[in-house]
């Protein structure tokens, strides 16, 4: 009681600037709205991990004997769902990228603070309508609604969860635009786009397929939603549709909903790197321009999806060739990144683990992609477990590892104070190896034959299901560490200081945690993104001495 | 033969060796490059770490030659790899002409099979050893996919068209058979086997059990059974066209295109007469089948309509021992002269 | 770069997190376009599905199209070409501060919007004394009648969509007319007045398009 009397004099920041929950849900400070986010996302996914963790244990048995197959599905259906639009497309974006944009553009706020409330509310009412959905009693069409079966079979909460993504896509579309328009016109005097972090470009890139595609999915659900409320005929083959037809509009959003995913872990990355290396990035402008060439590509290859559903030779090579083409960029990427470790001054921090078990497993979920796209191999393994394993390596090797490796890089900023150093060290080497234990295996399952989506299976693949279970829960641990330890930080943390790390980029300029407006005067940029030897004298950095090998 | 542990899948048709082949390639190429990534990546986190709290690393902004050296290497080997993946599938998807035809019919949650023989199965396929096998696929209700992990090939069956699937085993076995496109709630249930059988003993097992005669001999029973035959005439008088000699003919319908009567032609011909008429017919004569007939007696009608021609060898119907007339002289159909028209895309003239 | 002169309301309706007002007239601007690109993504996906069916029916998609009353669509279309033209001239009359003609400019395009929208759902009732609405009341006893439904199908949700877009056009008017009566806008502060009429237009073309897809290639049938 004595202590709380005590006067500690503290600076204004975006935390204590006003108090109570009314401040908080009625706020448009970008960096209130991240947290936001943060929380609502951070709940869902958990609920979207809890999902996996009883398929896994319904998979160690080849027969059923923790679930029953209409519960297996709706686990997979739900997980699904809460995964995809509830936690990997809101995760970067609007956590870290509502968090930063503005202040590494040097401006104030994001273009349309209400506009970026609103999409934190229109998201949570999405998610409340789908959470309805489950509560009702859950969906089991698979995240990916597959007409006819969505719209005529299946017996379950379709509509909600439609119409609950349907809303979700609202907020996208919001954030989407917000972006854009932020950083096409909020940008700080001497800010040029070939001086702007990386992190700007993937987020526009990000930001762009968000626009485009989001409206086509959210028509695409609606439907599915008329087809099934008044037993019309859209996409049903009965009724004189075409179930093809709703593939195609499903990929048409679905495929560049990966790079949705994706791009803001290349964002994160790309400023990880460089900051760890202190070296600027290698080849800035290959990696800004395959962000954009990535946006842009990744429109045009849905039909890799749909190798077997039924559609000509044709058209399945020039979707083959042109996945390829957005093989590239990724590529390119990859070697810049590993090119800008190379005579850097590496440090071993919690975020640069995450940022170097990002490349590593990104590249092995990018090079399985390269399997996929081949034509005639991915007749063998499509909707299989090589696919399962191939595409949580890139969402969960990587937007999730460097979603984790962002938060513990922004984490001083966000919250003023240092997350325990050894700790997360132990943490970011949990989720590497369970990741890998659990999804390599898969690999394994996909070329043998396994397909996606059983809830019993022959028993010669039990070993592998065993193995991939056993990694889940040291994943599932490798998860929760550093949810507990960051929220002890929050309290009882060190100070970080306005830049613990020495690290070059606008953000760090301003005191932890930042003011409400972000900046006491509005920034002028003379650097270049990545500019160590601008900031040399700001951050007492010297030259390394030139060691004789 | 079976373990808990298994590693490599069976191999057991005439593409999987070359899928087998290109996985191993493919495996060689990116764990090669990936290792390099790695080493190289912990190398220089190692050789470069930070000794000095205060001390920056090298300022090399880009190198062009090395930045045009890893975007042109990996897409030149994108393409071979492209290129290879193109020609399996060509090989995976395109059927040999003298494939035995078989018809599978999907619903949640069986297969059934049946063959020109007249034998039926659920959710087995009894196949012989060194022929290839032609499977005409529809569903009854949703989306499956046939899938045989040892033959390396799948293909979504859907409802209301035909797929094609074909695969040659080379090797007698037991094979799994799974549907692999999701399809509600017993999706896992929905499996079975794939018998490949040495040809004597497949000539065995054909000699047993189909106690109704060939499939065109029940397609034969269903054409009068629901009426066909008494519109659809042998000899050009009827209201209807005359279906001898038109299985993989051209047809030139009302609106002047021509299209091949191939299965999907005569599927949508029993289900939807009107969708598209015989130039000369008249439309609203034929009922609608759709909804009265089930697709395995569709199959049936169909393979009759096929033994019906135009193959010269086929066996003419017992109920018809007519010679049929020339192409041409049949009203509507057009002769083979007219247009070359292959594959089941219509063609404007 | 000079700062254009600035009255009081340009100033006063400066958000604080804006250098400027042209910044935030900039900002606004490309807000709102970027919006559009969303509507037209969300309305092509429409017109593919649409397209796709047609192409597969088309005979059938001429049959449904007979059915519509093209004079009630044709003094839609007229009405909605008029309507964008009233509300040009209100945010030309507000640009050069005549805010006053603004308000009545305002008034006349939700009219006629509000007219549309009437003889909107006059077709659909005569629709609905047809037996034309899939899912509720369809009967056609022709050819084709699953393609024909189709067709309807389509018409319904494009058509709806629409309205609902009038609707919202409609309510951003009025808010646009309440701030006007409030003096928001100025000759230097008029960015919301011309979004909004960027919105307007837009639905009407949006309009144009589905007056030429649902009511024209029935025409030859007739």
């Amino acid at each position: 009681m004595l202590i709380d009397t005590v006067a500690k004099p503290t600076v204004k920041n975006y935390l204590n600037v006003k108090q109570g929950i009314l401040s908080w849900l009625l706020t448009t400070d970008h960096k209130r709205i991240g947290l936001l986010y943060t929380f609502s996302i951070t709940v869902l996914f958990f609920l979207g991990g809890f999902f996996a963790l009883m398929m896994r244990l319904e998979l160690l048995s080849p027969r059923n004997w923790l679930v029953s197959n209409e519960t297996y599905n709706k686990l997979f259906t739900m997980h699904g769902i809460i995964m995809v639009w509830f936690f990997l497309i809101p995760s970067i974006p609007n956590t870290l990228g509502n968090f930063l944009v503005p202040m590494m553009i040097g401006a104030k706020d994001l273009a349309f603070p209400k506009i970026n409330l609103a999409s934190w509310y229109v998201f949570m009412i999405a998610a409340c309508v789908t959470i309805y959905a489950l509560f009702r009693g859950g969906v089991d069409t698979g995240w990916t609604f597959y007409t006819p079966f969505s719209s005529q079979f299946s017996t379950t909460y379709v509509i909600a969860a439609a119409i609950g993504i349907f809303i979700s896509g609202f907020s996208s579309i919001m954030t989407g635009l917000n972006f854009i328009a932020t950083i096409h016109r909020m940008r700080a005097p001497g800010l040029t786009w070939m001086r702007m972090p990386i992190f700007l470009w993937s987020t526009y890139a990000t930001s762009v397929i968000l626009v485009l595609a989001t409206p086509v999915l959210a028509i695409t659900l609606l439907m599915v939603a008329v087809e099934r409320i008044f037993q019309v005929g859209i996409f049903d083959p009965a009724l004189g549709g075409d179930p093809v037809l709703f593939q195609h509009m499903f990929w048409f959003y679905s495929h560049p909903a990966v790079y949705i995913m994706i791009l803001p872990a290349f964002a994160v990355v790309s400023e990880i790197i460089p900051n760890f290396a202190r070296k600027p990035l290698f080849g800035y402008k290959a990696v800004a321009f395959s962000s954009v060439a990535i946006a842009v590509i990744g429109f045009l290859v849905w039909g890799h999806h749909m190798f077997v559903a039924g559609t000509s030779v044709y058209s399945a090579m020039a979707f083959s060739i042109l996945s390829y083409f957005v093989a590239v960029p990724s590529a390119i990427k990859v070697f810049n990144w590993t090119a800008t470790i190379y005579k850097g001054s590496v440090s071993w921090e919690t975020p640069m683990l995450y940022a170097i078990g990002f490349i590593g497993l990104f590249t092995i979920g990018g090079m399985t992609g390269l399997f996929l796209a081949a034509l005639g191999f991915d007749v063998h393994v499509t909707d299989t477990y090589f696919v399962i394993a191939h595409f949580h390596y890139i969402m969960v090797g990587g937007s999730v590892m460097a979603f984790l490796g962002g938060f513990h890089y922004w984490w001083p900023k966000i919250s003023g104070k240092m997350y325990p150093e050894g700790l997360g060290k132990i943490a970011a080497l949990t989720v590497f190896l369970g990741f890998n234990l659990t999804f390599f295996p898969q690999f394994v399952l996909g070329y043998l034959g396994m397909p996606r989506r059983y809830a019993a299976y022959p028993e010669e693949f039990q070993m592998l299901h065993i193995i991939s279970t056993a990694g889940a829960t040291i994943l599932g641990v490798g998860y929760i560490l550093p949810l507990c330890y960051l929220i002890w930080s929050w309290k009882y943390g060190k100070p970080a200081g306005p830049n613990p790390w020495r690290a070059v980029g606008l953000e760090w300029t301003t005191s932890s945690p930042p003011p409400p407006h972000n900046f006491k005067e509005t920034p002028v940029v003379y650097w270049r993104a990545y500019d160590f030897e601008a900031w040399k004298d700001r951050l007492g950095l010297v030259e390394r001495e030139v060691e004789d090998d | 033969m079976r373990t808990a542990l298994q590693f490599w899948p069976d191999s057991a048709s005439t593409v999987s060796g070359e899928v087998n082949l290109f996985f191993i390639c493919m495996l060689v190429l990116c764990g090669t490059v990936a290792t390099g990534i790695a080493v190289f990546l912990i190398y220089s986190a190692i050789r470069y770490h930070r000794k000095r709290e205060n001390e920056m690393g090298d300022q090399t902004r880009n190198i062009i030659p090395a930045e045009v050296t890893w975007i042109v290497t990996p897409t030149v080997l994108f393409m071979g790899i492209f290129l290879w993946g193109a020609k399996m599938y060509f090989d995976i998807e395109r059927p040999p002409n003298d494939a035995i035809p078989m018809y599978v019919v999907a619903k949640q949650w069986m297969w059934k099979v049946q063959h020109p023989e007249g034998q039926r199965e659920i959710n087995e396929l009894h196949i012989p050893v060194g022929r290839p096998v032609k499977l005409t696929m529809t569903s009854q209700d949703v989306i499956h996919s046939f899938f045989v992990p040892a033959f390396r090939t799948k293909q979504d069956v859907l409802p209301g068209r035909y797929t094609t699937e074909w695969f040659e085993a080379t090797k007698p076995g037991k094979y799994h058979l799974f549907c692999a496109e999701y399809c509600g709630t017993k999706h896992s249930g929905m499996i079975g086997y794939v018998y490949a059988m040495a040809p004597a003993d497949y000539q065995a097992w054909l000699t047993q059990g189909a106690p109704e005669g060939s499939l065109s001999a029940q397609g034969e029973k269903y054409f009068h059974q629901y009426g066909c035959a008494n519109c659809h005439h042998f000899d050009n008088q009827g209201r209807c066209p005359d279906l001898r000699n038109l299985y993989m003919r051209p047809v030139q319908i009302s609106t002047g295109q021509y299209l091949t009567a191939d299965d999907s032609y005569l599927r949508e011909s029993i289900y939807d007469p009107n969708a598209k008429i015989v130039y000369g017919f008249q439309a609203n004569i034929m009922p609608n089948f759709s909804g009265q007939i089930p697709e395995d007696q569709v199959v049936a009608l169909i393979s009759y309509i096929k033994a019906l021609g135009p193959s010269p060898g086929d066996q003419m119907p017992s109920s018809n021992g007519e010679v049929p007339k020339a192409y041409g002289q049949q009203p509507g159909i057009a002769g083979p002269n007219a247009t070359s028209g292959s594959g089941s895309h219509l063609e404007q003239r | 770069m000079t700062e254009p002169t600035l009255s009081g309301t340009a100033l006063l309706e400066l958000r604080e997190h804006f250098e400027n007002p042209e910044q935030q007239r900039e900002t606004a601007s490309i807000g709102m376009w970027v919006f559009l690109i969303t509507e037209v993504m969300m309305f092509g996906a429409l017109f593919t599905g649409f397209t796709v069916y047609r192409l597969s029916n088309p005979a059938a998609f001429d049959e449904g199209s007979k059915e519509m009353t093209i004079v009630l669509g044709a003094v839609n279309t007229a009405l909605l070409i008029l309507s964008s033209f009233t509300m040009s001239l209100g945010t030309y009359f507000c640009s050069i501060g005549k805010t006053r003609l603004l308000s009545y400019f305002l008034i006349l395009t939700m009219v006629i919007g509000a007219v549309f929208i009437g003889i909107k759902f006059t077709e659909y009732y005569l629709h609905w004394q047809d037996h034309k609405v899939p899912g509720f009341w369809f009967e056609y006893h022709g050819a084709d009648a699953r393609a024909v439904q189709m067709f309807y199908v389509f018409y319904f949700i494009l058509t709806g969509l629409h309205v609902v877009h009038m609707t919202i056009g409609i309510g951003i008017l009025l808010v646009m007319l309440w701030r006007n009566l409030l003096g928001s806008f100025s000759a230097t502060y008029h960015t919301p007045v011309d979004l909004a009429g960027v919105y307007w237009s837009f639905v009407d073309i949006i309009w144009i398009f589905l007056f030429a897809i649902f009511y024209i290639p029935g025409l030859h049938l007739r």
